[in-house]
């Protein structure tokens, strides 16, 4: 088996844009594994547009952002496998992989990029009591049906969740012609974006239920309705429950990354993100092993993604092409204030050139108006911007100045925080 | 006319077709369900107990310690994921120490081996996670837990080899004694019977009235259950369970033969016998009670949760016999059955062959080798038996890493799978932590071309569960 100086786990968007600017930075030796019997990841299954308006400027289905970079892969003569499956990643960066031509096969590269993406929270993790009846899936699962094969889970639908992939699933099934009658969500906000809300829910007349869960699912074969109910603290309000028939619950609860490999290699992981803990050269605790994309930490718009991931493959570029990881001292970047985590968790302050920007994206963990964010490097302000409105369901960027940060050199800790505006 | 008519294809039925296959005999398995472990043989514990719990003296008693005895020499000829791991009955409270000495006692007198009494030290030596407050528990050393729906389908699979009949989407409905045999009713055909064997689980009580003069009243006893991810592998070793006591009954903890842990069940009586709901007061339930025996449980790795029936009679008692003439009874089989099942299978074959005077099979052969696990093999042999077939080396399932290959082996068998959960129970496709949801459409497919039929057709557990509900705009 040929060996390559980096291997990209996923060829997903994180993964087709990290090896495209690998490749810019100079890289020879790349090569991508995907599982699936193509490029593009979940994008594939993503028919409707909006993708690409801050990497292309225009809106592009997710298929036709996706194609965008796997020509840029072809063009760049970058290889890849298919329906390769990694079945173990090693500390030392082994990666064992199988498929049906090559067998069980191992790589010894001298760095990977981690981009698996992410998963979909099930049923049984939400522990929603009731039967186990068919016509219970996934919004991602029910895009696929629908999307790739054309088939139509179900004709009358009830979602729980907002998450994006559960909004655009309520505007898909109702376009192939489908009844869906509500979106419930557990919380108080919803997980998506405004935009999916108003475009996916708002424009078809579908109701939006906050603060409400599925208490009950009936069917014994397959679905026949479920009941709602109000949830106040966390808890079902006896009294409250409402009763929907329906033949097919779709679940929009959330993505958990997919870090099995990760874990396996014994690379640190974020409890609050389920990702890898990374560094701003989004280099994970292995030296060599770096991470991008919804695997290190779910993002909202699939252009974070690719610019996320574009980092991480220079980075790797970079690492191969010096021998090693920096060796300056890492400052953790610590959050506060209603941040729930921040990538990177720390910053290698001397190692930054003073001309670049260090990226901080991070996630709030409820609804938040006419704040200011704030970034303090010790107990010095260098960052602060108004914001009207946070959510939960928006990833917030920002750019830090490297020459902003290299003014406190002896920093403890380089907190993101929120205070009233 | 069959010699011999069994009806249910959970796992006593199974392990009686496969005892039975010993003798010359024409034997039929009738099953309501699509498929072979449908009922109470696919939700429960996973568990072998070594036969100290039941009452000495019972059939229950006798029937567990021989099943688990026989298991070990079973596994090994059936190829089934089965492990000794011992089990542990934790005791909380000094007080209930004279109920722990009669539990040791009970085990003693039903010929249990290697039992013993551990203190607070050595019990905490042995399970690091068990509670700082647990005082002593009773030690099973061939305490074991096995895989129910592995155990099921191999006596399935090893019955059928040896002759054995089975016919799915069959219930009786009625059961006539006619002058030398039986007619067996069922909605799509008459069938006849020298010897008919009641072995229909919950509903074990209703095919008996058909046909005994006596009645029996079966009542579903629901246990709802959580299983967690395989990141808790190792939380426990043994099965450990709580000594019922001043905090109640408590639920179990237990590893699995695949390496998540199980936990619990309730037991909620219930009237309707295919009540298996979970309910938020049984799960609450078991979340309540399973930190007792032990600390730090994480619950948050949870995958899956689900319920399952207990044919749960009065007298707490397996009923074993002939109840009319040619009608054996196999009934009430409630925990311990899975442990019993082997001894179960033993005990009803003797009966029928008794009542029909039969001959053995000279060409009976008793091993079977289960679906190859890849995972198993050396990586050159992995490597080979890619190279010889590709479709082992096309993952489908990613959770569990399973491939086409191991799928397409599961529908090929027989009795073979023909819905999603039938891959499911044999192959674990769609049994990980992300619960089928990047596998299902594919492992889909591959039931729709296998078995020949659409999409549409295919269901998730046979009769109207069917995934697909149609195709895009075909309404507008």
């Amino acid at each position: 088996m040929t060996e390559y100086d980096l291997v990209i786990i996923g060829g997903g968007p994180a993964g087709l844009a990290a090896a495209v600017a690998a490749r810019k930075a100079g890289l020879e030796s790349i090569l991508i594994l995907e599982r699936d019997n193509e490029l593009g990841g979940i994008l594939n299954q993503c028919i409707h547009n909006g993708f690409g308006l801050h990497t292309f400027r225009e809106e592009l289905t997710g298929p036709e952002y996706a194609g965008r970079f796997r020509e840029q892969v072809q063009e760049l003569r970058i290889p890849y496998k298919l329906n390769t499956m990694v079945l173990d990643l090693a500390a030392d960066k082994t990666v064992t992989a199988m498929n049906g031509e090559d067998g069980l096969f191992c790589l010894h590269p001298k760095a990977v990029v981690l981009a698996m993406g992410c998963r979909e929270r099930p049923r049984g993790a939400l522990n929603i009591p009731g039967y186990r009846p068919a016509g219970i899936y996934t919004a991602g699962t029910a895009q696929r049906l629908v999307n790739m094969e054309g088939y139509l889970p179900g004709r009358n639908v009830v979602i729980l969740g907002s998450g994006d992939i559960g909004l655009i699933m309520a505007r898909r099934m109702t376009l192939e012609g489908a009844k869906v009658h509500v979106v419930a969500e557990l919380m108080p906000y919803s997980g998506g974006l405004k935009r999916n809300i108003v475009q996916c829910l708002d424009d078809y007349g579908i109701p939006l239920k906050l603060s409400h869960t599925v208490v009950d699912i009936q069917g014994k074969e397959r679905v026949e309705g479920v009941t709602l109910a109000r949830v106040e603290n966390g808890k079902p309000v006896p009294g409250t429950e409402e009763h929907y028939p329906c033949d097919t619950l779709l679940l929009s609860c959330g993505l958990i990354p997919e870090n099995e490999l990760s874990r396996g290699a014994g690379v640190e992981i974020n409890p609050v993100t389920n990702g890898p803990l990374v560094s701003d050269t989004l280099e994970t605790s292995i030296p060599g092993v770096f991470a991008a994309g919804n695997v290190l930490h779910v993002h909202d718009l699939v252009d974070y993604v690719s610019q996320e991931a574009a980092a991480a493959g220079e980075n790797a570029a970079r690492y191969i092409r010096s021998g090693g990881t920096g060796t300056g001292r890492a400052v953790p970047v610590r959050c506060d204030g209603g941040v729930r985590y921040t990538v990177p968790a720390s910053v290698r302050l001397s190692d930054l050139d003073p001309e670049q920007t260090v990226t901080v994206r991070f996630r709030v963990g409820n609804v938040y108006q006419n704040k200011r964010i704030l970034v303090y490097a010790g107990d010095a302000p260098i960052y602060r911007r108004k914001a009207r409105v946070l959510a939960p369901g928006e990833m917030e960027t920002l750019g830090l100045k490297a020459k902003d940060l290299l003014e406190h050199p002896e920093a403890e800790q380089i907190l993101v925080t929120l205070e009233d505006a | 006319m069959f010699d011999v008519i069994i009806i249910g294809a959970g796992v006593s039925g199974c392990a009686i077709a496969r005892e039975l296959s010993r003798k010359k005999a024409g034997i039929l398995v009738l099953e309501r369900a699509e498929d072979v472990c449908c009922g109470t043989s696919k939700a429960n514990s996973a568990i072998v107990h070594a036969g100290y719990d039941a009452k000495h003296g019972t059939l229950m008693a006798k029937l567990n310690v021989q099943g688990s005895r026989m298991m070990p020499q079973l596994a090994r000829d059936l190829d089934i994921h089965y492990q000794v791991n011992g089990s542990l009955v934790v005791m909380m409270s000094p007080e209930d120490r004279p109920a722990l000495v009669a539990l040791y006692e009970n085990g003693i007198q039903n010929g249990v081996e290697g039992l013993r009494i551990l203190e607070r030290e050595e019990l905490r030596a042995m399970e690091p996670n068990i509670s700082d407050d647990a005082v002593a528990a009773l030690y099973a050393p061939t305490g074991a837990i096995i895989c129910p729906f592995g155990l099921t389908f191999a006596l399935a699979e090893n019955a059928a080899k040896n002759g054995v009949q089975f016919q799915f989407d069959r219930q009786v409905t009625g059961l006539n004694r006619l002058e030398d045999h039986w007619e067996v009713i069922t909605p799509q055909q008459t069938y006849a019977a020298k010897v008919v064997v009641n072995a229909a689980g919950v509903y074990s009580d209703e095919i008996h009235n058909m046909a005994a003069p006596d009645k029996m009243t079966i009542k579903p006893r629901r246990g709802d259950y959580f299983l967690l991810d395989k990141t808790t592998r190792g939380f426990v070793k043994n099965t450990v369970f709580q000594l019922p006591g001043k905090l109640g009954k408590g639920v179990l903890v237990a590893p699995t033969v695949h390496g998540n842990t199980i936990v619990g069940p309730t037991a909620i009586d219930l009237e309707d016998k295919d009540g298996t709901a979970t309910t938020r007061e049984g799960l609450e339930d078991v979340r309540a009670k399973c930190g007792i025996a032990v600390k730090g449980l994480p619950l948050n790795q949870t995958i899956t949760s689900f319920a399952g029936l207990r044919a749960h009679e009065a007298r707490h008692e397996f009923f074993i016999g002939e109840a009319a003439p040619g009608f054996v009874d196999c009934a009430a089989i409630e925990s311990p059955g899975l442990s019993s099942a082997p001894a179960i299978g033993v005990m009803v074959a003797d009966i029928v062959t008794n009542i029909l005077h039969l001959e053995d099979n000279p060409r009976f052969d008793g091993t079977r080798k289960g679906i190859l696990d890849p995972k198993t093999l050396s990586r050159e042999e992995y490597a080979a038996l890619i190279r010889e077939n590709p479709a082992y080396g096309k993952v489908i399932c990613r959770c569990e890493t399973i491939t086409e290959g191991e799928i397409l082996d599961a529908i090929r068998r027989v009795p073979g799978a023909r819905s999603l959960d039938g891959v499911k129970r044999r192959t674990r496709a769609g049994m990980g932590r992300c619960q089928g949801g990047f596998c299902s459409p594919r492992v889909m497919e591959i039931l729709s071309r296998e078995l020949g039929i659409p999409m549409s057709q295919v269901t998730k557990s046979g009769g109207n569960s069917r995934l697909i509900l149609g195709t895009n705009k075909d309404s507008l």
